[in-house]
């Protein structure tokens, strides 16, 4: 009895020498840094994803701050969970704009998450960037003040180069779309027809299917009895790999060109051997890049994170790319802006000149009419060797 | 295309059914079900994966320690959240058992892992050929083991003395007791089985499909509507009703395209209630031993 009221009065003083202590350096700390937000999916199926852009954006971070910050403030990281939930994403935006006075934040894989935040990005004047999800209208909104910017693939453009793809490379007449019943899938299909159509092209079906379907047969019979000869596939990993899989089972050789889905987990392990043959777009690998930037982010990558020991390691690397060009893109905004005011940023990415990149050198990534530092001459097609993540040469 | 959408049907329809049948055990032994089936599912794929691909224990041990994992489960599910809300007249065991599911969705991501995995089998690894349709050996195990286990149950329950104790305690457990049936020990045998049964399924479906944290709720919610569209009381009716809802699902998809499959099988389910009150199988309160 005597211990734990002695345990107890001396946890007493000690957690109240730590709240005096923080209060006495909260205030001068808030004035050292600025504050950056993300809302991504840090649990749940596509947690992996979240992983990523945080050690992108903390590496570009610690770059920065180690070169004395923007405009002489330390930048600080603050990461929100929204569990690939619209309704959890938009809380968590309001949070970090309006409680952590963050003065811009950057989003998730998640396009239905993103579309919802958008609307809010707008109206409040913080700056918003994408660095994963690729939903068309996530920065071609239409509001007349666009604060939402992105630096990752558009499916209005992936789905250009997949046709493009598929015609080159498999001489394909009358593809197939298998996609996944979502919004992200609904962007995809708008986006083929209307490549497809400026094609003079149709396709010999569209067939959706459900996140969690075990058995993608009855879809694919479809298409292969409509004489489809090559799929497009969009779907995030696991669904992607019950398509490769159902295939298998059909005993269907058909060519795959994907959207850059497989590349969220461990495509190999979950699809089979199968898998290596799925062609899917990516705006970034390690695996295969000649350029030294890559090869010194890579480096910084495995010291600061000793769990990374090769590119299998790190194989959503878009995840790391985009999320490590847009924080260094972002700074430069402020830089341009010589303030935290959310207009002013905006007119700083306007103003961005050139910046050499891990993805390319950008030149001029934004102007008013263009939100989006990627184009389809950045995005490459890769494949699965094993756990790796390899470019395709041609 | 026929022959494939029937193969399709029948084995994911006999998954189904095999959780389904958990929800029809516990229902007929103690009136209550739980809700964490798609989680005790999730268990038994994520255990035997645990057990067997990363601690590389013999397969069939590694099933069977997954198999008591989900038992424990079922008890402690049992015994935590249905006998105290129960003993007082309450239904909150509802609400407790979905918390239940919840919790363990989560233990596992935390522990397991966020990512899915592959869960490889030699039986479904290479495809036989049948009737022109590809089909893993796997495939055909299932149906058998669903209807194998409909059958064993509808056995012990109706023409066993054992079985017949049991139905006699969701009748007047207080009757059951007064004749010297142990009521708390048969209602927490029926849990175990139940999760035990759920757990089957995950292990089955695991190679076919992948292992993941969040694997069990969509199953759990289809198992449910197959339990009230066979009606909860009849083992041979939630089996049946499994395989013709796996039928109707991929035959929906092969012939009018997956846009209609979620509408058109729903509202056969709705039609079939609407028409059949107490599930296709079930009756208005037995009370017959």
């Amino acid at each position: 009895m005597t211990f734990a009221s002695h345990v107890s009065r001396r946890l007493l003083l000690a957690a109240g020498a730590a709240s005096l202590a923080l209060i006495g350096v909260g205030p001068a700390s808030a004035e050292d840094t600025m504050k950056v937000g993300l809302v991504a999916a840090m649990s749940g199926q596509s947690a992996k994803s979240g992983e990523a852009i945080v050690r992108g954006l903390s590496l570009a971070l610690d770059e920065i701050n180690a070169k004395g910050g923007v405009l002489g403030k330390k930048l600080e990281l603050v990461v929100r969970d929204d569990e690939s939930n619209p309704a959890k994403g938009v809380i968590a935006a309001r949070e970090l704009v309006q409680r952590e006075k963050v003065v811009a934040y950057f989003g998730g894989i998640d396009t239905p998450v993103s579309m919802a935040i958008v609307p809010f990005a707008n109206q409040s004047k913080v700056p918003f960037i994408g660095v994963w999800a690729a939903g068309t209208k996530i920065t071609r909104n239409d509001a007349p003040e666009n604060y939402v910017f992105r630096v990752s693939a558009v499916d209005a453009l992936v789905d250009i180069a997949l046709v493009d793809y598929a015609i080159k490379k498999y001489g394909a007449k009358k593809p197939g779309m298998i996609l996944i019943n979502n919004p992200w899938g609904e962007s995809n299909e708008a986006g083929l027809k209307s490549a497809l159509d400026a094609k003079k092209m149709t396709a010999a079906g569209i067939e959706k299917f459900e996140g969690g379907d075990v058995d993608i047969v009855p879809q694919l019979t479809r298409l292969k009895d409509a004489g489809a000869d090559a799929l497009f596939m969009v779907a995030n990993v696991a669904p992607s790999a019950q398509v490769v899989k159902s295939l298998d089972r059909m005993g269907w050789n058909v060519p795959v060109v994907s959207h850059w889905g497989p590349a969220g987990g461990r495509f190999t392990e979950l699809a089979g051997p199968s898998a290596e043959k799925v062609h899917f777009i990516q705006t970034f690998s390690f695996s295969g890049n000649s350029n030294p930037k890559a090869t010194a982010v890579f480096e910084a990558l495995k010291k600061k994170y000793p769990e990374i020991k090769s590119a299998a390691d790190v194989t959503p690397a878009v995840g790391i790319a985009n999320a490590y060009d847009a924080m260094h893109l972002t700074a430069l905004a402020i830089a341009k802006a010589g303030s935290t005011e959310g207009p002013k940023i905006r007119e700083g990415f306007y103003q961005i000149g050139s910046y050499d990149g891990l993805i390319k050198t950008y030149s001029k990534p934004f102007t008013p009419d263009n939100h989006d530092a990627l184009s389809p001459s950045d995005y490459l097609f890769t494949y699965f060797k094993g756990a790796e993540i390899l470019p395709l040469t041609n | 295309m026929l022959t494939s959408a029937i193969i399709s049907g029948i084995g994911l329809g006999s998954m189904y059914g095999l959780i389904a049948l958990g929800f029809h055990i516990t229902y007929v032994v103690s009136n209550t079900v739980n809700f964490a089936q798609g989680s005790a599912m999730m268990l038994g794929a994520v255990l035997g994966y645990t057990f067997g691909v990363r601690y590389g224990w013999p397969m069939p041990l590694a099933m069977l320690a997954a198999l008591a994992v989900c038992a424990l489960f079922g008890l402690v599910v049992e015994r935590i959240l249905v006998r105290p809300f129960v003993a007082r007249g309450s239904n909150a065991w509802l609400m407790a058992t979905v918390a239940a599911g919840i919790v363990l969705d989560n233990a596992v991501m935390f522990t397991f892992g966020k990512e899915p995995r592959g869960f490889p089998s030699d039986w479904a690894a290479q495809p036989i050929r049948l009737f022109g349709a590809g089909v893993y050996p796997l495939q055909l195990v299932i149906p058998l083991v669903g209807i194998g286990i409909a059958g064993v149950m509808h056995l012990l329950l109706r023409h066993t003395r054992r079985g017949k104790t049991l139905l006699a305690v969701v009748q007047n457990p207080d009757a059951a007791r007064l004749m010297g049936i142990n009521v708390h020990r048969t209602i927490a045998i029926s849990f175990m089985v139940s999760t035990a049964l759920a757990g089957l399924a995950g292990l089955l479906i695991a190679p076919l499909f992948s292992v993941s944290s969040e694997m069990g709720t969509l199953f759990g919610i289809k198992a449910f509507a197959v339990a009230i569209l066979g009606g909860m009381g009849s083992a041979w009716g939630v089996v049946i009703a499994g395989l013709a809802y796996g039928l109707i699902e991929a035959l929906v998809t092969s012939f009018l395209g997956s846009v209609y499959t979620q509408i058109v099988v729903f509202s056969v389910v709705i039609l079939a209630l609407a028409l059949k009150p107490n599930g296709l199988f079930g009756h208005a309160a037995i009370n017959k031993v």
